[in-house]
């Protein structure tokens, strides 16, 4: 697949008071045409600082201080600010997790999403961007839009803004979507009606999308290739089907077990990842999941280990996979047993 | 039965006065039973009563109507000096833990202040003797006892929040989404936290949470409710197997499920729409504008919660 944007090495840092925050130190990865890649880890994982990243949406105590983004050939991590504002609503957009806070609470919604295609193309019409707005809300499902372009983002149930919000981050027809956890905050069933119409949209129109989400039922429903990352770098990345039915990496390993599945036996317990993600400030020297890790050896907490690829698009980094690993202990040993099998 | 039940609540409702002459019809006529040493976890999208029901239950607001009894005692209309006593049977554990902890007062101090409030110590310092243990026994030590909230995970605030509202050995604790501020990992432990207290202490949880998967997981029984009222109640491994209720079906057809292949083989039968105002809910069954079953009646006659067989209770026409 022809790949839209790839990222090479992305390191991100914050500068605090208590030092520099490494959120992000080294993620490599890339997005192919139409496709729908799932990033997936738990807070302070980088998930969401790889995205800011992309779009330079970083707080001023942030620097992007190695690596490229490459969208078209051009390196975003060294784009001029007026370049930036001219591919932020264009050709990538985004969508937030809270979209109440992304809304202007003063201004009808309608002319909010109106703003959105009048800063990229000032050329068009009033009445032209009108018919444009309206007709994005039919698409995004808003009932009566030409009542609702005068509405304001108070009046709208949850659900109904982030429908805005999409039809905003559409309205330029962007070649990537960055979801940045847009349906965390909804109940499962607008959660699934938002789902249902962001795979509409890669069908219709080939929009790329990066997903960002903690929930592996959400992932699994939507994305076709998932990049699990922890402590600020990729764990592993695999196609959908690999990375549930052949994960190969003791956190994707926890993290599947940890959510209890539909016909989960009540009489077994979940089996939690023990502890809690590392601290930023200091990352650890080794695999930064060493120290929550059941299978953990010395050199772990060593010695990062190298991404090892599995198959054809899958990937891990985990020192369990090197050739030279002990098979005792080793959920990915030839011989031994999956990690989950035993209790 | 009712002589093994915890908690039992009967035709309990809850207005609120919204400006303006309206009501909000938060809580209407729920009935439910919570049996001693059980879970009975209620679901449903926000909005539709199930914190405010869980509220009123626990006396934090007033009921407008109906009866609540805790272990066979009265309480609806106590007032709250009675109820104080009372209290140290029925604790809350909260949904955020980072606003329902005090940021002025340390870990032992948020811990201790039940123990000091019902008098089971007199003195602060007693009190570490109860507290530390309590500490190790949700997964934090003794060194965490000094410090503030503000320097603690989410997963480690809920435990403090656990600790705190166990501390007293309640008999009841209703758990207002306790894990949804969570991250996933985090919240296993925190159910296996809860999972080992009912074992051993043989606690009755009222669990709220809008995650049907991990509802069915730690219920016995689960309730489901729509616009302030109960439409379906039934043993929590039923509820999946046969769902009889239309809003029941579409819930579960909206869960994620955590399996790429089933994700896409799954008949979808998911709702359209959105919750309507709970200020003026639909005439007849509240569910009726978004069921894609709803005949005429169901905009006339509201349909009554009525066991259809098993204890499987159900409020639909469509069920008889």
């Amino acid at each position: 697949m022809e790949p839209i944007l790839t990222i090479e090495n992305l390191k991100t840092s914050f500068m605090t008071s208590n030092g520099e925050v490494q959120a992000v130190r080294g993620v490599s990865f890339t997005v192919g045409k139409g496709e729908i890649v799932g990033l997936v880890g738990e807070s302070g994982s980088g998930k969401s600082v790889t995205s800011m990243s992309i779009l330079r949406l970083l707080a001023d105590t942030a620097r992007i201080k190695e690596g490229k983004i490459l969208f078209e050939g051009e390196d975003l991590a060294k784009c001029s600010k007026a370049q930036m504002r001219k591919i932020r609503g264009g050709k990538i957009s985004m969508i937030f997790q809270d979209p109440m806070s992304s809304l202007n609470p003063l201004i009808p919604v309608g002319k909010q999403v109106a703003e959105m295609i009048r800063e990229h193309h000032p050329e068009k019409s009033g009445e032209e961007i009108r018919k444009e707005v309206l007709e994005l809300f039919a698409r995004v499902r808003i009932p009566e839009p030409e009542k609702r372009y005068k509405s304001f983002p108070h009046e709208f149930s949850g659900g109904m803004r982030q429908r805005v919000m999409i039809a905003m981050a559409l309205a330029n027809r962007p070649e990537l979507l960055i979801a940045d956890e847009p349906t965390t905050a909804l109940d499962v069933t607008i959660q699934d009606q938002i789902l249902k119409q962001l795979r509409e949209l890669e069908k219709q129109f080939g929009t790329s999308i990066i997903f960002i989400t903690h929930d592996l039922g959400v992932v699994a429903e939507l994305c076709d290739r998932v990049i699990v990352l922890y402590g600020g770098l990729v764990m592993e990345e695999a196609p959908i089907d690999d990375i549930f039915e052949n994960p190969k990496h003791p956190y994707t390993l926890g993290l599947l077990a940890s959510i209890p599945s539909v016909d989960q036996d009540k009489s077994r317990r979940l089996q939690p990842i023990p502890g809690s993600p590392p601290d930023m400030t200091k990352p650890p020297e080794g695999c930064p999941f060493a120290p929550r890790c059941k299978y953990a050896r010395v050199i772990c907490g060593r010695e990062l280990p190298e991404m090892t690829e599995i198959s054809q698009g899958h990937r891990s980094r985990c020192w369990l996979l090197d050739p030279e690993a002990p098979a005792e202990n080793n959920p990915f040993a030839e011989t031994g047993e999956r990690g989950e099998s035993h209790e | 039965m009712s002589e093994t039940a915890m908690l039992e609540v009967k035709n309990l409702t809850k207005h609120f006065k919204a400006g303006r002459g309206q009501v909000v019809h938060a809580v209407d006529n729920v009935s439910f039973v919570l049996k001693k040493g059980k879970t009975l976890g209620l679901v449903g999208e926000s909005g539709c009563g199930k914190s405010s029901c869980a509220r009123t239950v626990i006396r934090i607001y007033e009921p407008t109507e109906g009866t609540i009894l805790l272990d066979g005692q009265d309480i609806s209309h106590m007032k709250q000096r009675e109820l104080k006593p009372l209290r140290r049977k029925m604790q809350m554990i909260f949904q955020d833990p980072y606003a329902s902890l005090n940021a002025r007062m340390t870990v032992r101090d948020i811990i201790a202040e039940p123990l000091l409030a019902h008098g089971v110590v007199k003195k602060k310092d007693q009190a570490n003797e109860l507290v530390y243990p309590m500490l190790e026994r949700v997964g934090l030590t003794k060194e965490h006892a000094n410090r503030y909230a503000h320097e603690f995970s989410g997963g480690q605030r809920q435990r403090v929040g656990i600790a705190r509202a166990l501390i007293l050995q309640p008999e009841l604790v209703i758990c207002d989404e306790p894990i949804s501020a969570l991250d996933v990992s985090i919240q296993a432990q925190v159910i296996n936290l809860l999972r080992d207290f009912q074992e051993e202490k043989g606690v009755s949880y009222l669990f709220i949470a809008h995650d049907l998967s991990m509802v069915r997981y730690v219920s016995d029984d689960v309730g489901v409710m729509y616009l302030g009222q109960l439409v379906e109640v039934c043993e929590s491994g039923e509820i999946y197997k046969n769902p009889l209720h239309p809003y029941t079906k579409g819930l579960l057809g909206s869960i994620p499920i955590a399996n790429p292949r089933l994700a896409r083989e799954k008949e979808k039968s998911s709702i359209e729409g959105d919750i309507p105002s709970p200020i003026a809910p639909p005439s007849g069954c509240r569910f009726h504008t978004r069921c894609p079953f709803a005949r005429p009646e169901c905009g006339e006659r509201a349909p009554v919660l009525k066991d259809v067989g098993g204890g499987h209770m159900v409020a639909c026409h469509l069920y008889g």
